[in-house]
Protein backbone atom coordinates (compact mmCIF):
# COMPACT_ATOMS: atom_id res chain seq x y z
CA UNK A 1 0.00 0.00 0.00
CA UNK A 2 1.37 3.39 -0.98
CA UNK A 3 1.70 5.79 1.92
CA UNK A 4 3.53 8.65 0.23
CA UNK A 5 3.19 9.61 -3.38
CA UNK A 6 4.94 12.43 -5.17
CA UNK A 7 4.04 13.70 -8.64
CA UNK A 8 6.10 16.01 -10.89
CA UNK A 9 7.68 17.71 -7.91
CA UNK A 10 9.73 20.79 -8.69
CA UNK A 11 11.43 23.50 -6.66
CA UNK A 12 13.10 26.55 -8.10
CA UNK A 13 14.95 29.31 -6.28
CA UNK A 14 14.92 32.21 -8.74
CA UNK A 15 16.54 30.85 -11.88
CA UNK A 16 18.07 27.87 -10.08
CA UNK A 17 16.22 24.58 -10.36
CA UNK A 18 16.91 22.68 -7.13
CA UNK A 19 14.55 19.75 -7.71
CA UNK A 20 12.67 18.76 -10.87
CA UNK A 21 10.45 16.04 -12.31
CA UNK A 22 10.27 13.81 -9.27
CA UNK A 23 7.52 11.24 -9.43
CA UNK A 24 7.59 8.28 -7.09
CA UNK A 25 5.54 6.20 -4.67
CA UNK A 26 6.72 4.92 -1.31
CA UNK A 27 4.94 1.84 0.06
CA UNK A 28 4.23 1.74 3.78
CA UNK A 29 7.02 0.42 6.00
CA UNK A 30 9.69 0.68 3.35
CA UNK A 31 13.12 1.99 4.30
CA UNK A 32 14.40 4.25 1.56
CA UNK A 33 17.99 5.45 1.35
CA UNK A 34 18.54 8.72 -0.51
CA UNK A 35 21.98 9.30 -1.98
CA UNK A 36 23.51 12.03 -4.07
CA UNK A 37 26.28 14.61 -4.06
CA UNK A 38 25.98 17.91 -2.21
CA UNK A 39 23.51 20.16 -4.01
CA UNK A 40 21.77 17.27 -5.76
CA UNK A 41 18.43 18.23 -4.19
CA UNK A 42 18.09 15.61 -1.42
CA UNK A 43 17.46 18.02 1.42
CA UNK A 44 15.23 20.22 -0.75
CA UNK A 45 13.17 17.11 -1.50
CA UNK A 46 12.83 16.30 2.21
CA UNK A 47 12.10 19.94 3.04
CA UNK A 48 9.20 19.93 0.59
CA UNK A 49 7.69 16.73 1.95
CA UNK A 50 7.88 18.02 5.53
CA UNK A 51 6.50 21.46 4.66
CA UNK A 52 9.69 23.38 5.35
CA UNK A 53 9.64 24.54 1.71
CA UNK A 54 6.69 25.00 -0.62
CA UNK A 55 7.04 23.15 -3.93
CA UNK A 56 7.04 25.35 -7.05
CA UNK A 57 5.16 22.64 -8.91
CA UNK A 58 3.75 19.16 -8.39
CA UNK A 59 1.87 17.41 -5.61
CA UNK A 60 2.67 15.45 -2.47
CA UNK A 61 0.07 13.06 -1.06
CA UNK A 62 0.00 11.25 2.24
CA UNK A 63 -2.25 8.29 1.44
CA UNK A 64 -5.21 9.99 -0.21
CA UNK A 65 -4.67 13.43 1.30
CA UNK A 66 -3.01 16.19 -0.71
CA UNK A 67 -0.55 17.90 1.66
CA UNK A 68 1.28 20.01 -0.89
CA UNK A 69 2.33 23.32 0.63
CA UNK A 70 0.85 22.63 4.07
CA UNK A 71 2.65 24.22 7.04
CA UNK A 72 5.17 21.93 8.66
CA UNK A 73 3.34 21.66 11.99
CA UNK A 74 0.16 20.46 10.24
CA UNK A 75 2.16 17.88 8.28
CA UNK A 76 3.88 16.79 11.49
CA UNK A 77 0.51 16.34 13.18
CA UNK A 78 -0.58 14.08 10.30
CA UNK A 79 2.32 11.80 11.09
CA UNK A 80 5.29 12.90 8.98
CA UNK A 81 8.21 13.61 11.27
CA UNK A 82 11.84 14.45 10.61
CA UNK A 83 15.31 14.87 11.99
CA UNK A 84 17.83 17.38 10.73
CA UNK A 85 21.32 17.46 9.34
CA UNK A 86 22.15 19.87 12.16
CA UNK A 87 20.46 18.27 15.18
CA UNK A 88 17.52 20.44 16.26
CA UNK A 89 17.34 20.11 20.02
CA UNK A 90 16.78 22.44 22.99
CA UNK A 91 20.32 23.24 24.15
CA UNK A 92 19.47 24.80 27.51
CA UNK A 93 17.43 21.81 28.67
CA UNK A 94 18.70 18.44 29.84
CA UNK A 95 18.32 15.37 27.65
CA UNK A 96 15.40 14.18 29.77
CA UNK A 97 13.72 17.60 29.60
CA UNK A 98 14.21 17.60 25.83
CA UNK A 99 12.44 14.26 25.58
CA UNK A 100 9.63 15.36 27.91
CA UNK A 101 9.11 18.51 25.87
CA UNK A 102 9.03 16.49 22.65
CA UNK A 103 6.67 13.87 24.09
CA UNK A 104 4.28 16.49 25.48
CA UNK A 105 4.42 18.64 22.36
CA UNK A 106 3.75 15.80 19.98
CA UNK A 107 0.87 14.57 22.13
CA UNK A 108 -1.06 17.77 21.48
CA UNK A 109 -3.75 18.14 18.92
CA UNK A 110 -4.01 21.90 19.27
CA UNK A 111 -6.82 21.80 21.83
CA UNK A 112 -6.52 24.46 24.52
CA UNK A 113 -7.19 22.08 27.39
CA UNK A 114 -4.33 19.83 26.30
CA UNK A 115 -1.99 22.82 26.23
CA UNK A 116 -2.96 23.60 29.82
CA UNK A 117 -2.43 20.06 31.09
CA UNK A 118 0.75 19.50 33.14
CA UNK A 119 3.79 18.89 30.95
CA UNK A 120 5.24 16.24 33.20
CA UNK A 121 2.34 13.84 33.33
CA UNK A 122 3.17 10.24 34.25
CA UNK A 123 2.42 9.25 30.63
CA UNK A 124 4.87 11.85 29.26
CA UNK A 125 7.59 10.82 31.67
CA UNK A 126 7.17 7.17 30.77
CA UNK A 127 7.22 7.96 27.06
CA UNK A 128 10.37 10.03 27.52
CA UNK A 129 12.13 7.34 29.55
CA UNK A 130 11.20 4.61 27.07
CA UNK A 131 12.54 6.66 24.19
CA UNK A 132 15.80 7.38 26.03
CA UNK A 133 16.27 3.66 26.68
CA UNK A 134 15.38 2.65 23.16
CA UNK A 135 17.84 5.09 21.63
CA UNK A 136 20.46 4.18 24.27
CA UNK A 137 20.92 7.74 25.46
CA UNK A 138 19.54 7.15 28.96
CA UNK A 139 23.05 7.53 30.47
CA UNK A 140 22.99 11.17 29.33
CA UNK A 141 19.60 11.77 30.94
CA UNK A 142 20.68 14.63 33.21
CA UNK A 143 23.23 16.21 30.88
CA UNK A 144 22.55 19.59 29.30
CA UNK A 145 21.85 19.06 25.62
CA UNK A 146 24.38 21.75 24.69
CA UNK A 147 27.18 19.62 26.15
CA UNK A 148 26.43 16.39 24.24
CA UNK A 149 28.82 14.72 21.82
CA UNK A 150 27.72 14.86 18.19
CA UNK A 151 26.51 11.25 17.99
CA UNK A 152 24.29 11.58 21.07
CA UNK A 153 22.96 14.88 19.77
CA UNK A 154 21.90 13.17 16.55
CA UNK A 155 20.27 10.31 18.42
CA UNK A 156 18.40 12.75 20.65
CA UNK A 157 17.16 14.66 17.60
CA UNK A 158 15.87 11.43 16.04
CA UNK A 159 14.38 10.20 19.32
CA UNK A 160 12.50 13.50 19.64
CA UNK A 161 11.19 13.16 16.11
CA UNK A 162 9.95 9.63 16.78
CA UNK A 163 8.48 9.99 20.27
CA UNK A 164 5.10 11.09 18.91
CA UNK A 165 4.77 7.83 16.94
CA UNK A 166 4.83 9.22 13.39
CA UNK A 167 4.00 7.08 10.36
CA UNK A 168 6.72 8.43 8.13
CA UNK A 169 10.13 9.47 9.38
CA UNK A 170 12.60 11.46 7.30
CA UNK A 171 16.19 11.48 8.49
CA UNK A 172 18.41 14.10 6.92
CA UNK A 173 21.97 12.75 7.10
CA UNK A 174 21.59 10.92 10.42
CA UNK A 175 25.30 10.09 10.49
CA UNK A 176 26.82 13.36 9.26
CA UNK A 177 29.48 14.67 11.58
CA UNK A 178 29.95 11.23 13.09
CA UNK A 179 33.25 9.41 12.60
CA UNK A 180 33.38 6.57 10.07
CA UNK A 181 33.87 3.96 12.81
CA UNK A 182 30.79 5.11 14.73
CA UNK A 183 28.42 5.41 11.78
CA UNK A 184 27.30 1.81 11.78
CA UNK A 185 26.83 1.86 15.53
CA UNK A 186 24.60 4.93 15.37
CA UNK A 187 22.58 3.55 12.47
CA UNK A 188 22.22 0.22 14.27
CA UNK A 189 20.78 1.98 17.30
CA UNK A 190 18.44 4.04 15.13
CA UNK A 191 17.23 1.16 13.01
CA UNK A 192 16.72 -1.23 15.91
CA UNK A 193 14.86 1.50 17.81
CA UNK A 194 12.61 2.01 14.79
CA UNK A 195 12.04 -1.68 14.25
CA UNK A 196 8.69 -3.00 15.41
CA UNK A 197 7.21 0.48 14.95
CA UNK A 198 5.83 -0.18 11.44
CA UNK A 199 7.42 3.02 10.27
CA UNK A 200 8.19 4.23 6.77
CA UNK A 201 11.69 5.70 6.78
CA UNK A 202 13.45 7.88 4.23
CA UNK A 203 17.06 8.68 5.09
CA UNK A 204 19.70 10.75 3.37
CA UNK A 205 23.15 9.20 3.59
CA UNK A 206 26.53 9.72 1.96
CA UNK A 207 28.10 6.45 2.97
CA UNK A 208 27.23 3.78 0.37
CA UNK A 209 27.97 0.92 2.74
CA UNK A 210 25.49 2.30 5.28
CA UNK A 211 22.89 2.67 2.53
CA UNK A 212 23.50 -0.83 1.20
CA UNK A 213 23.11 -2.30 4.64
CA UNK A 214 20.01 -0.49 5.93
CA UNK A 215 17.90 0.49 2.92
CA UNK A 216 15.27 -1.63 1.15
CA UNK A 217 15.36 0.79 -1.73
CA UNK A 218 17.71 3.50 -2.96
CA UNK A 219 16.88 6.81 -4.61
CA UNK A 220 19.91 8.32 -6.31
CA UNK A 221 19.68 12.09 -6.78
CA UNK A 222 21.73 13.96 -9.34
CA UNK A 223 21.25 17.56 -10.46
CA UNK A 224 17.82 17.87 -8.88
CA UNK A 225 16.26 14.66 -10.08
CA UNK A 226 16.25 10.94 -9.45
CA UNK A 227 18.60 9.06 -11.79
CA UNK A 228 18.26 5.62 -10.23
CA UNK A 229 15.54 4.06 -8.11
CA UNK A 230 15.50 0.46 -6.99
CA UNK A 231 16.88 -2.19 -4.67
CA UNK A 232 20.27 -1.17 -3.21
CA UNK A 233 22.26 -3.79 -5.14
CA UNK A 234 20.77 -2.62 -8.43
CA UNK A 235 20.73 1.12 -7.81
CA UNK A 236 24.24 1.24 -6.41
CA UNK A 237 25.54 -0.81 -9.33
CA UNK A 238 24.00 1.56 -11.86
CA UNK A 239 26.87 2.94 -13.95
CA UNK A 240 25.57 6.49 -13.75
CA UNK A 241 25.36 6.27 -9.97
CA UNK A 242 28.89 4.91 -9.82
CA UNK A 243 30.34 7.70 -11.94
CA UNK A 244 28.26 10.60 -10.77
CA UNK A 245 27.65 9.88 -7.09
CA UNK A 246 29.81 7.25 -5.47
CA UNK A 247 32.76 8.34 -7.57
CA UNK A 248 34.16 4.82 -7.66
CA UNK A 249 33.39 3.03 -10.83
CA UNK A 250 35.23 -0.10 -9.79
CA UNK A 251 34.24 -1.41 -6.39
CA UNK A 252 31.39 0.77 -5.15
CA UNK A 253 33.07 1.14 -1.77
CA UNK A 254 33.58 4.89 -1.85
CA UNK A 255 33.60 6.73 1.43
CA UNK A 256 31.96 10.10 1.42
CA UNK B 1 9.43 20.56 46.94
CA UNK B 2 6.65 22.40 45.16
CA UNK B 3 4.26 22.02 48.07
CA UNK B 4 6.95 23.42 50.37
CA UNK B 5 7.38 26.41 48.06
CA UNK B 6 3.63 26.99 48.14
CA UNK B 7 3.67 26.71 51.93
CA UNK B 8 6.47 29.28 52.23
CA UNK B 9 4.56 31.54 49.85
CA UNK B 10 1.33 31.18 51.83
CA UNK B 11 3.15 31.92 55.11
CA UNK B 12 4.80 35.01 53.61
CA UNK B 13 1.41 36.13 52.35
CA UNK B 14 -0.27 35.70 55.75
CA UNK B 15 2.65 37.37 57.56
CA UNK B 16 2.51 40.38 55.22
CA UNK B 17 -1.25 40.66 55.59
CA UNK B 18 -1.11 40.37 59.39
CA UNK B 19 1.80 42.77 59.81
CA UNK B 20 0.26 45.53 57.69
CA UNK B 21 -1.73 47.39 60.43
CA UNK B 22 1.44 47.61 62.55
CA UNK B 23 3.59 48.95 59.75
CA UNK B 24 4.18 52.65 59.07
CA UNK B 25 1.76 54.12 56.55
CA UNK B 26 4.48 54.95 54.03
CA UNK B 27 5.65 51.32 53.97
CA UNK B 28 2.12 50.01 53.38
CA UNK B 29 1.65 52.44 50.48
CA UNK B 30 5.04 51.53 49.07
CA UNK B 31 4.28 47.82 49.29
CA UNK B 32 0.88 48.33 47.65
CA UNK B 33 2.44 50.01 44.61
CA UNK B 34 5.32 47.53 44.61
CA UNK B 35 3.05 44.49 44.49
CA UNK B 36 0.72 46.06 41.92
CA UNK B 37 3.77 46.64 39.73
CA UNK B 38 4.99 43.17 40.67
CA UNK B 39 2.00 41.79 38.76
CA UNK B 40 3.25 43.51 35.61
CA UNK B 41 6.73 42.11 36.24
CA UNK B 42 5.24 38.64 36.65
CA UNK B 43 3.80 39.00 33.15
CA UNK B 44 7.21 40.04 31.85
CA UNK B 45 8.69 36.93 33.47
CA UNK B 46 6.19 34.81 31.50
CA UNK B 47 7.41 36.43 28.27
CA UNK B 48 11.06 36.59 29.25
CA UNK B 49 11.24 32.82 29.80
CA UNK B 50 10.35 32.48 26.12
CA UNK B 51 13.08 34.96 25.21
CA UNK B 52 10.77 37.93 24.64
CA UNK B 53 11.32 41.34 26.21
CA UNK B 54 8.57 43.88 25.49
CA UNK B 55 9.53 47.55 25.82
CA UNK B 56 5.89 48.58 25.72
CA UNK B 57 4.18 46.66 28.53
CA UNK B 58 3.01 50.02 29.89
CA UNK B 59 0.38 49.87 27.14
CA UNK B 60 -1.57 47.26 29.09
CA UNK B 61 -0.70 48.85 32.44
CA UNK B 62 -2.22 52.13 31.27
CA UNK B 63 -5.28 50.43 29.81
CA UNK B 64 -5.99 48.74 33.15
CA UNK B 65 -5.46 52.03 34.99
CA UNK B 66 -7.53 54.16 32.61
CA UNK B 67 -10.36 51.61 32.52
CA UNK B 68 -10.69 52.00 36.30
CA UNK B 69 -10.34 55.78 36.20
CA UNK B 70 -12.80 56.31 33.33
CA UNK B 71 -15.45 54.01 34.76
CA UNK B 72 -15.24 55.62 38.15
CA UNK B 73 -15.28 59.14 36.67
CA UNK B 74 -17.87 58.85 33.90
CA UNK B 75 -20.00 55.89 35.00
CA UNK B 76 -19.68 56.49 38.72
CA UNK B 77 -18.75 52.87 39.40
CA UNK B 78 -17.04 52.40 42.71
CA UNK B 79 -16.71 48.71 43.49
CA UNK B 80 -13.00 47.83 43.35
CA UNK B 81 -13.56 44.18 42.51
CA UNK B 82 -15.64 45.07 39.48
CA UNK B 83 -13.29 47.89 38.41
CA UNK B 84 -10.16 45.77 38.71
CA UNK B 85 -11.78 42.86 36.85
CA UNK B 86 -12.80 45.16 34.01
CA UNK B 87 -9.34 46.78 33.92
CA UNK B 88 -7.71 43.35 33.60
CA UNK B 89 -10.24 42.20 31.00
CA UNK B 90 -9.82 45.35 28.91
CA UNK B 91 -6.03 44.89 28.89
CA UNK B 92 -6.48 41.20 28.06
CA UNK B 93 -8.71 41.98 25.09
CA UNK B 94 -6.26 44.55 23.72
CA UNK B 95 -3.42 42.06 24.26
CA UNK B 96 -5.39 39.44 22.36
CA UNK B 97 -5.95 41.83 19.45
CA UNK B 98 -2.42 43.25 19.17
CA UNK B 99 -1.14 39.72 19.83
CA UNK B 100 -2.05 38.70 16.29
CA UNK B 101 0.63 41.11 15.09
CA UNK B 102 3.12 40.99 17.99
CA UNK B 103 3.29 37.18 18.14
CA UNK B 104 4.87 37.16 14.70
CA UNK B 105 7.92 39.13 15.79
CA UNK B 106 10.96 38.26 17.86
CA UNK B 107 13.92 39.90 19.56
CA UNK B 108 14.44 43.62 18.98
CA UNK B 109 11.59 43.77 16.46
CA UNK B 110 9.18 42.45 19.06
CA UNK B 111 10.55 44.88 21.66
CA UNK B 112 10.30 47.90 19.35
CA UNK B 113 6.85 47.03 17.98
CA UNK B 114 5.46 46.71 21.50
CA UNK B 115 7.13 50.02 22.38
CA UNK B 116 5.58 51.67 19.33
CA UNK B 117 2.13 50.43 20.32
CA UNK B 118 2.43 51.79 23.83
CA UNK B 119 3.59 55.15 22.48
CA UNK B 120 0.52 55.31 20.24
CA UNK B 121 -1.64 55.03 23.34
CA UNK B 122 0.52 57.64 25.07
CA UNK B 123 -0.03 59.99 22.14
CA UNK B 124 -3.79 59.44 22.23
CA UNK B 125 -3.96 60.01 25.98
CA UNK B 126 -1.91 63.22 25.83
CA UNK B 127 -3.98 64.67 22.98
CA UNK B 128 -7.46 63.75 24.20
CA UNK B 129 -9.15 66.20 26.53
CA UNK B 130 -11.84 63.76 27.67
CA UNK B 131 -9.12 61.31 28.70
CA UNK B 132 -7.54 63.90 30.94
CA UNK B 133 -4.82 65.01 28.51
CA UNK B 134 -1.31 65.51 29.99
CA UNK B 135 -2.59 65.97 33.54
CA UNK B 136 -4.65 62.79 33.69
CA UNK B 137 -7.26 62.81 36.38
CA UNK B 138 -8.14 61.84 39.89
CA UNK B 139 -9.62 58.41 40.65
CA UNK B 140 -12.59 58.67 43.03
CA UNK B 141 -12.37 56.81 46.32
CA UNK B 142 -13.37 53.20 45.99
CA UNK B 143 -15.69 50.88 47.83
CA UNK B 144 -15.34 47.20 48.72
CA UNK B 145 -18.73 45.51 48.20
CA UNK B 146 -20.47 48.50 49.74
CA UNK B 147 -17.87 49.23 52.41
CA UNK B 148 -16.20 52.59 51.62
CA UNK B 149 -13.28 53.25 54.00
CA UNK B 150 -11.20 56.45 54.07
CA UNK B 151 -7.70 57.46 55.01
CA UNK B 152 -5.41 54.75 56.38
CA UNK B 153 -8.28 52.23 56.50
CA UNK B 154 -8.64 52.59 52.72
CA UNK B 155 -4.90 52.21 52.26
CA UNK B 156 -4.93 49.02 54.32
CA UNK B 157 -7.89 47.61 52.41
CA UNK B 158 -6.15 48.36 49.11
CA UNK B 159 -2.96 46.74 50.39
CA UNK B 160 -4.86 43.58 51.32
CA UNK B 161 -6.59 43.58 47.97
CA UNK B 162 -3.30 43.92 46.07
CA UNK B 163 -1.74 41.26 48.28
CA UNK B 164 -4.60 38.83 47.67
CA UNK B 165 -4.59 39.42 43.91
CA UNK B 166 -0.80 38.97 43.87
CA UNK B 167 -1.03 35.72 45.81
CA UNK B 168 -3.68 34.31 43.47
CA UNK B 169 -1.75 35.44 40.38
CA UNK B 170 1.48 33.95 41.75
CA UNK B 171 -0.22 30.62 42.41
CA UNK B 172 -1.90 30.52 38.98
CA UNK B 173 1.29 31.46 37.15
CA UNK B 174 3.32 28.87 39.03
CA UNK B 175 0.72 26.31 37.92
CA UNK B 176 0.92 27.66 34.37
CA UNK B 177 4.69 27.19 34.32
CA UNK B 178 4.08 23.45 34.78
CA UNK B 179 1.60 23.13 31.95
CA UNK B 180 2.65 22.20 28.42
CA UNK B 181 2.14 25.78 27.21
CA UNK B 182 4.05 27.24 30.14
CA UNK B 183 6.88 24.72 30.27
CA UNK B 184 7.57 25.04 26.54
CA UNK B 185 8.83 28.60 27.13
CA UNK B 186 12.51 27.66 27.13
CA UNK B 187 12.02 25.49 24.01
CA UNK B 188 10.46 28.53 22.31
CA UNK B 189 13.54 30.55 23.21
CA UNK B 190 15.93 27.74 22.27
CA UNK B 191 14.65 26.32 19.03
CA UNK B 192 11.45 27.22 17.24
CA UNK B 193 12.21 24.93 14.31
CA UNK B 194 12.14 21.84 16.50
CA UNK B 195 8.85 22.92 18.06
CA UNK B 196 7.23 23.50 14.67
CA UNK B 197 8.40 20.04 13.63
CA UNK B 198 6.83 18.58 16.74
CA UNK B 199 3.52 19.96 15.50
CA UNK B 200 3.43 23.08 17.71
CA UNK B 201 2.43 26.55 16.54
CA UNK B 202 5.04 28.74 18.24
CA UNK B 203 3.14 31.92 17.34
CA UNK B 204 0.05 30.63 19.08
CA UNK B 205 2.05 29.74 22.21
CA UNK B 206 3.49 33.25 22.23
CA UNK B 207 0.05 34.74 21.63
CA UNK B 208 -1.21 33.00 24.76
CA UNK B 209 1.76 34.34 26.74
CA UNK B 210 1.02 37.85 25.46
CA UNK B 211 -2.56 37.64 26.67
CA UNK B 212 -1.47 36.35 30.08
CA UNK B 213 1.12 39.12 30.40
CA UNK B 214 -1.44 41.66 29.19
CA UNK B 215 -4.02 40.61 31.79
CA UNK B 216 -1.39 40.76 34.54
CA UNK B 217 -0.27 44.23 33.42
CA UNK B 218 -3.91 45.35 33.29
CA UNK B 219 -4.44 44.05 36.83
CA UNK B 220 -1.33 45.87 38.00
CA UNK B 221 -2.40 49.11 36.31
CA UNK B 222 -5.93 48.93 37.69
CA UNK B 223 -4.66 48.36 41.23
CA UNK B 224 -2.01 51.05 40.89
CA UNK B 225 -4.66 53.54 39.74
CA UNK B 226 -6.67 52.80 42.89
CA UNK B 227 -3.61 52.93 45.13
CA UNK B 228 -2.32 56.25 43.76
CA UNK B 229 -5.88 57.58 43.21
CA UNK B 230 -4.65 59.20 40.03
CA UNK B 231 -3.88 58.27 36.41
CA UNK B 232 -1.83 60.17 33.85
CA UNK B 233 -0.33 59.45 30.41
CA UNK B 234 3.06 58.69 31.95
CA UNK B 235 1.62 55.29 32.83
CA UNK B 236 1.81 54.50 29.09
CA UNK B 237 5.17 56.18 28.50
CA UNK B 238 8.18 54.10 27.48
CA UNK B 239 10.11 54.91 30.65
CA UNK B 240 7.36 53.14 32.60
CA UNK B 241 7.82 50.08 30.38
CA UNK B 242 11.57 50.42 30.86
CA UNK B 243 11.08 50.42 34.61
CA UNK B 244 9.24 47.10 34.42
CA UNK B 245 12.02 45.59 32.32
CA UNK B 246 14.54 46.95 34.86
CA UNK B 247 12.72 45.22 37.71
CA UNK B 248 12.42 42.00 35.68
CA UNK B 249 16.19 41.90 35.23
CA UNK B 250 16.63 42.70 38.91
CA UNK B 251 14.19 39.93 39.89
CA UNK B 252 15.18 37.27 37.35
CA UNK B 253 12.92 34.78 35.62
CA UNK B 254 13.70 31.95 38.00
CA UNK B 255 10.65 32.10 40.25
CA UNK B 256 7.24 33.64 40.64
CA UNK B 257 7.96 35.15 44.07
CA UNK B 258 11.01 36.95 42.69
CA UNK B 259 8.77 39.26 40.64
CA UNK B 260 7.20 40.63 43.82
CA UNK B 261 10.36 40.64 45.92
CA UNK B 262 12.21 42.36 43.06
CA UNK B 263 9.48 44.94 42.69
CA UNK B 264 9.46 45.60 46.44
CA UNK B 265 13.27 45.96 46.60
CA UNK B 266 13.13 48.32 43.61
CA UNK B 267 10.52 50.58 45.20
CA UNK B 268 12.29 50.49 48.55
CA UNK B 269 15.70 51.36 47.12
CA UNK B 270 14.16 54.08 45.00
CA UNK B 271 12.27 55.70 47.83
CA UNK B 272 15.24 55.53 50.21
CA UNK B 273 17.55 56.88 47.51
CA UNK B 274 15.17 59.73 46.66
CA UNK B 275 15.00 60.54 50.36
CA UNK B 276 18.73 60.48 51.05
CA UNK B 277 20.21 61.84 47.82
CA UNK B 278 17.36 63.40 45.81
CA UNK B 279 19.60 64.35 42.87
CA UNK B 280 21.36 61.02 42.55
CA UNK B 281 18.69 58.38 43.04
CA UNK B 282 18.96 57.13 39.44
CA UNK B 283 22.68 56.62 40.00
CA UNK B 284 21.98 54.48 43.05
CA UNK B 285 19.32 52.41 41.26
CA UNK B 286 21.67 51.93 38.33
CA UNK B 287 24.42 50.75 40.66
CA UNK B 288 22.06 48.28 42.32
CA UNK B 289 21.15 46.83 38.92
CA UNK B 290 24.81 46.69 37.90
CA UNK B 291 25.75 44.86 41.10
CA UNK B 292 22.83 42.46 40.63
CA UNK B 293 23.90 41.65 37.09
CA UNK B 294 27.51 41.15 38.21
CA UNK B 295 26.89 39.06 41.31
CA UNK B 296 23.44 37.54 40.74
CA UNK B 297 23.20 37.21 36.97
CA UNK B 298 20.00 35.23 37.31
CA UNK B 299 18.43 37.94 39.43
CA UNK B 300 17.39 38.26 43.07
CA UNK B 301 15.25 35.15 42.67
CA UNK B 302 18.35 33.00 42.30
CA UNK B 303 19.11 33.65 45.99
CA UNK B 304 16.03 31.60 46.94
CA UNK B 305 17.01 28.90 44.50
CA UNK B 306 20.44 28.63 46.04
CA UNK B 307 18.96 28.46 49.52
CA UNK B 308 16.43 25.87 48.40
CA UNK B 309 18.91 23.73 46.54
CA UNK B 310 21.44 23.43 49.36
CA UNK B 311 19.23 21.55 51.88
CA UNK B 312 18.09 19.28 49.06
CA UNK B 313 21.65 18.30 48.31
CA UNK B 314 22.22 17.45 51.95
CA UNK B 315 19.17 15.19 52.21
Amino acid sequence: MTILSVRDLEKTFGSIVAVRDITLDVPAEQTVGIIGANGAGKTTFINMITGHLKPSKGTIRLEDRDITGWPSRAITRLGISRSFQMAQIFPSLTVFENMCAAAAASGLDGALMRVLAPLRSPATIEQANTALERFRIAPYRGALASTLPQGVRKLLDIAMAVVGSPRILLLDEPTSGISVEEKFGVMDVVMSALKSRRLTVLFVEHDMEVVARFADRVLAFYDGTVIADGAPALALADPRVQTLISGTKTDGQGHA
Amino acid sequence: MCSRTNLVGALAFIAAAAAAPALPAWLVSLATIAFANGLVVLGLVVLWRAGLVPFGQALFYAIGAYAVALLSRYAGWEDVFLLVAIGAAAAGIVAFLVGFLLARYRDIFFAMLSLAMSMILYGVLVKTQTLGSTDGFHVEAASFLGYAPHGQALNLMLFWLVLAVSAIAALLISLYFRTVAGALAVPVRDNEIRLEFLGISVNRLIHLKLVIAGVLAGLGGALAALAVAHVDPNMAYWTTSGGFVFVTILAGAGSVAAAFVGSFVFELVRSIAVDLVPGLWQLILGSVLLLTILFLPEGLGSVFHRLRRSPEKAS
